[in-house]
């Protein structure tokens, strides 16, 4: 053998890549098949050669070696065999309308699931046994009607179009729909699954979806029942045709048949279109995923809706709940404002009553201190400057400085010592800026 | 031992016995094939024998028997061998001598003597007759008296019918050392010519005979062949061909002489019309027209009409089509695609009429190789190819001792592992960065095998990795763009591409990547250097290979063991 050249390249080492010796094995090769080589050619010789090489082989190796060996030719016994029935045997070949294509052949259990294949072998297997010339051989008459109804049957089953319109009116494919009473036995899916297999079998659409069973999902059931209820189908109704008269009929007749031929065709294709939907209908009727499905809907729905009014519910009470709190908080705000308020008031009136107070005591000391006139009376001119003066001072200090100075002036009966603390205090609005200096008259 | 079964007395020739015809051949010193031709001149000598007052009349002659003596000429028997009558289809033998039940076998009821008196001659004794005669042409014309044969059969020949056959030889003088099958014969036939290339392929072989038609899909894997699939029909055949012709030139003949009567209904006229529709077919292969002419067909008419190639082509078209269906169905069972076929070997006699070819060159990509005479100018005669396969062979095996060839030919020795996945390296293309695989051994390979690959590597040379991997054929189909439509404007202008409106979808060989076997390492490679590598796999699966860079020194070397032994461990 010439080697293989191989022109697209191998990739680049990656990085990192490192084995012992720079190979690893990784996997094993998948098993192998069994099969016979032909023991031909020179290149055969040469493997004979090796593989019998000093060995003789025991009568056990011979044997086993065959057995698991590739199958390449078909067995001839095999699926196609099935009883003839001795009435089909005398059927007429006139009569080939009316066979059964796949029973003359032996294959009504595959019907239009046999294969061309499975046709032909099916054919070839009937030649065989009823050739006329067999009969005859076998000292029975010439009768060859049975081998014709044969080669009708293959004709027909061989012609895809001819298979076609006979699977469509092939009633023995039918798998009856159950009574409502067998479907409630608990057979449902299987008995369902079997019509609707059947039916299937007129699909222009593949693949054909199946009934399914309990567990099947919803969006399977609903494709499901979609696909029955907008079937496509290629059944057609030619074959129960009433036979066109020969050309030597009248034309009219001849027309007049076709015609009636195209009305039946049309009426029957109407029927199984009803029969059909009519199938569909009543399986539904029965399917319990449909009420299940209806059901988990209306939980679904239930549920939802229990869940949304609780939810509600919940947000009511909730809004509630706040607004009293709300409110509570408001009340209490409110009563420690107007407690604070009074508080206030009171402050406010003790510190105007100190205030008044104070300034009293101002005043008082300003008389006891003789109205800064030193010894003797003091004139009405003094008293008045002195008073003015005080009246100054207390305008313009604050409370709280007021009642410094008064715990200054308490007790003090010093006319010079309350004078030098009246004129401290001057000095200190003076140089707060409160006072002007010459504002004063006895106590600058 | 006897002289005859002493292989340096033996005189081997190849033999093709169909049901239709037979072919003789031997292997010259120069190990070429020829077909050897009877006293008649006739290289595909008819398997029919007639008896005219006790004379036997064999091959063409006895064919012509078939009009005026049809029911002392045996013909269509060869698959009656070894079969019981409830088992046979004697419809081949409606216009001939027909087969009766005789005791568990099959005879035919003909006055085979000068005497006037019907003998039962069975089917094995037609066989002998027919055989000796081969044997006798072939002896006239080898001046040697030939003693040996290799004798084709088809692939579903049962043993009791090799058996039956054997011993039919036997009788005739004839040694059969082995049997080989007729479209393993004819790949052999295409193979031992000495332009031949080996090359690993698919080849099918499509048979399309006179009263059968096979298809054998074949594994041809370092010159060994394994049948992967056949498929056998006995309601496509060139008898059905020849009975399309009948059935035109028969309704020719009404139109002009209706009162004369139909000429299918008249047993004498049947034989000539089948005997001449036959020879129209032939003409028909070579020609583009032919002439029918037949005396006295009917009531005295003499009846002459021409047919054209055409004609004939509309008139079995559905039994080619046919035929192609069962050549496309083989490819399905064996589980291939038509792009895995390299090549159509178009056997048996039919295969000389160009449609045949054409349908099938139709149901195949472009890059299958249709072999048959109006496709390629080198194909071998599709009549001989079985009988020069045969000649090969007998001329490969007259030297072994007959035990030896038994031995060899038993299953011991033929049974064989093949791989299920092709074999092969990662690669990297402009696309794909995860690698592509590259076969080197293709499944269906038997084992043990050894291959070698010779691989590109990076422009710059380097490190590569070498990965060994299962592969599995992929078919990717591309559908066709929906042309737009186009405007009416630009009509005048692309009117001749009107004609290949119909695209069709693309479909392709590609390759998923299985199972990874190993990886390996290659070091250091100069620039442009190309890599080696060796796979060699055991009948158990276990792999040895071996890279190295080519014309560099060293290399890698590496084992995958056989799947069991790692499955039971220690054991
Ligand atoms: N040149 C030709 N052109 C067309 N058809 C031909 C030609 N030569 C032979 N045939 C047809 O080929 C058929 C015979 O083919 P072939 O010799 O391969 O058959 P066979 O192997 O002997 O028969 P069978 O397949 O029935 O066992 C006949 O139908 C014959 O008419
Ligand atoms: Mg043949």
């Amino acid at each position: 053998m010439a080697s293989v050249q191989v022109s697209l390249p191998l990739p680049v080492l990656p990085q990192g890549w490192a084995a012992d010796r720079d190979f690893k094995p990784i996997g094993h090769l998948s098993d192998a098949n069994d099969r016979n080589i032909e023991p031909v050619g020179p290149h055969f010789l040469a493997h004979a050669r090796r593989k019998r090489h000093k060995r003789t082989f025991s009568e056990d190796d011979r044997i086993q070696a065959q057995v698991n060996v590739k199958k390449v030719e078909d067995d001839d016994e095999d699926d196609i065999s099935e009883p003839e029935d001795p009435l089909m045997l005398q059927r007429e070949a006139k009569d080939w309308k009316g066979q059964d294509h796949y029973a003359v052949l032996g294959i009504s259990k595959y019907r239009h699931r046999a294969t061309e294949d499975q046709i032909k072998r099916a054919h070839r297997k009937k030649v065989l046994k009823h050739h006329p010339d067999k009969k005859a051989a076998a000292g029975g008459t010439e009768d060859d009607q049975f081998f014709k109804c044969i080669q009708k049957a293959t004709e027909v089953l061989l012609d895809p179009v001819k298979r076609r319109q006979f699977d469509s009116v092939d009633e023995a494919a039918d798998v009856e729909p159950p009574t409502k009473k067998e479907t409630q036995k608990g057979n449902f899916y299987k008995l369902w699954g079997k019509v609707f297999e059947a039916e299937g079998r007129f699909s222009n659409v593949h693949p054909v979806p199946k009934l399914g069973n309990e567990k099947s999902t919803k969006e399977e059931v609903e494709n499901f029942y979609d696909f029955w209820y907008n079937f496509d189908s290629w059944r057609s109704f030619e074959y129960l045709d009433e036979d066109v008269p020969d050309d030597n009929e009248s034309r009219d007749q001849k027309r007049h048949v076709e015609r009636k031929n195209q009305n039946a065709r049309r009426k029957k294709k109407t029927e199984d279109t009803a029969r059909l939907r009519k199938l569909v209908d009543d399986c539904l009727a029965l399917d319990e995923r449909i009420k299940k499905f209806r059901q988990q809907e209306h939980a679904q729905k239930n549920k939802r809706r229990i869940e949304k009014e609780a939810e509600q519910k919940r947000l009511a009470e909730e809004a509630a709940k706040a607004k009293e709190e709300q409110a509570k908080l408001q009340a209490e705000k409110e009563a420690a404002e107007k407690a604070e308020k009074a508080d206030a008031k009171k402050a406010k009136e003790a510190a105007k009553n100190a205030a008044k107070k104070n300034k009293r005591v101002v005043r008082g000391a300003v008389k006891e201190g003789n109205y800064f006139h030193g010894a003797g009376d003091a004139p009405a001119s003094q008293i008045d400057s002195a008073l003015h003066d005080v009246d100054a001072i207390i305008t313009r200090i604050d409370n709280e400085e007021l009642a410094t100075l008064t715990g200054k002036l308490n007790g003090k009966k010093d006319a010079g010592e309350i004078k030098q603390i009246l004129q401290d205090e001057v000095k200190r609005l003076v140089g707060a800026g409160k006072l002007k200096e010459g504002e004063m008259k006895s106590l600058s | 031992m006897s002289a005859e079964h002493d292989p340096a007395q033996r005189v081997a020739i190849g033999i093709s016995f169909g049901n239709s015809y037979s072919s003789i051949a031997f292997t010259t010193a120069e190990g070429k094939a020829e077909v050897i031709a009877n006293e008649d001149g006739e290289r595909q000598i008819p398997s029919i024998l007639s008896y005219v007052e006790g004379e036997e009349l064999h091959g063409g002659q006895a064919k012509s028997q078939l009009v005026r003596n049809a029911k002392n000429t045996v013909a269509y028997f060869r698959d009656f061998l070894g079969q019981e009558f409830k088992s046979i289809d004697p419809t081949p033998c409606h216009q001939s001598a027909h087969p009766v039940q005789h005791e568990s076998t099959i005879a035919f009821k003909i006055r085979d003597t000068a005497e006037d008196k019907e003998n039962e001659v069975t089917v094995s004794e037609i066989t002998t007759r027919h055989l000796k005669r081969l044997r006798s042409s072939a002896s006239n014309y080898l001046g040697k008296d030939v003693n040996a044969a290799v004798i084709t059969v088809p692939t579903n020949f049962s043993n009791a019918q090799k058996e039956a056959l054997n011993k039919a030889a036997k009788e005739a003088g004839i040694e059969v050392l082995q049997f080989i099958s007729e479209p393993v014969a004819a790949v052999l036939a295409y193979d031992a010519r000495p332009e031949a290339k080996m090359a690993d392929k698919i080849i099918v072989v499509a048979d399309l005979g006179g009263a059968r038609s096979d298809v054998a899909v074949i594994a041809s894997r370092g010159g060994i062949y394994t049948v992967l699939a056949t498929v056998h029909d006995y309601e496509v055949t060139g008898l059905k061909l020849d009975q399309v012709l009948m059935d035109h030139f028969a309704k020719e003949f009404l139109k002009k002489h209706k009162s004369a009567g139909d000429p299918r209904e008249n047993d004498r006229a049947l034989a000539k019309l089948r005997l001449e529709c036959e020879a129209v077919k032939k003409a028909l292969s070579i020609g583009t027209s032919a002439n029918f002419s037949v005396e006295s067909l009917v009531g005295g008419i003499d009846f002459t009409a021409t047919i054209n190639r055409t004609r004939y082509d509309l008139l079995g078209n559905k039994l080619f089509a046919a035929f192609v269906r069962l050549v496309t169905h083989a490819v399905e069972k064996a589980e291939l695609d038509p792009l895995d076929i390299s090549e159509v070997i178009i056997a048996g006699g039919n295969a000389n009429t160009p449609k045949v070819a054409s349908a099938l060159g139709a149901a195949f990509p472009e890059s299958t190789t249709i072999l048959a005479p109006s496709t390629s100018a080198t194909a071998i005669n599709p009549s001989e190819l079985s009988v020069r396969g045969a000649a090969i062979q007998a001329s490969l095996v007259q030297e072994f001792e007959l035990e030896d060839i038994e031995q060899s030919t038993h299953p011991m020795v033929t049974v064989t592992p093949h791989l299920s996945h092709a074999v092969g390296v990662l690669c990297i293309s402009g696309e794909e960065s995860s690698g592509i695989f590259h076969p080197i051994i293709d499944a269906e390979t038997p084992l043990p095998v050894r291959r070698i690959a010779i691989i590109a590597t990076p422009k710059e040379g380097g490190d590569v990795l070498i990965k060994l991997a299962e592969g599995s054929r992929h078919i990717k189909v591309t559908k066709p763009e929906p042309k737009p439509k186009k405007k009416s404007e630009d009509d005048e202008d692309d009117s001749d591409e009107d004609e290949s409106d119909e695209e069709e979808e693309l479909r392709e060989k590609t390759w998923k990547v299985g199972k990874v076997l190993s990886e390996a390492a290659i070091k250091g490679i100069k620039k442009g250097g190309k890599v080696e590598v060796q796979i060699n796999i055991a009948a158990d699966l276990g792999v040895n290979a071996i890279f190295r860079e080519v014309g560099g020194k060293g290399g890698v070397r590496g084992i995958i063991q056989p799947p069991k032994a790692t499955q039971n461990g220690s054991a």
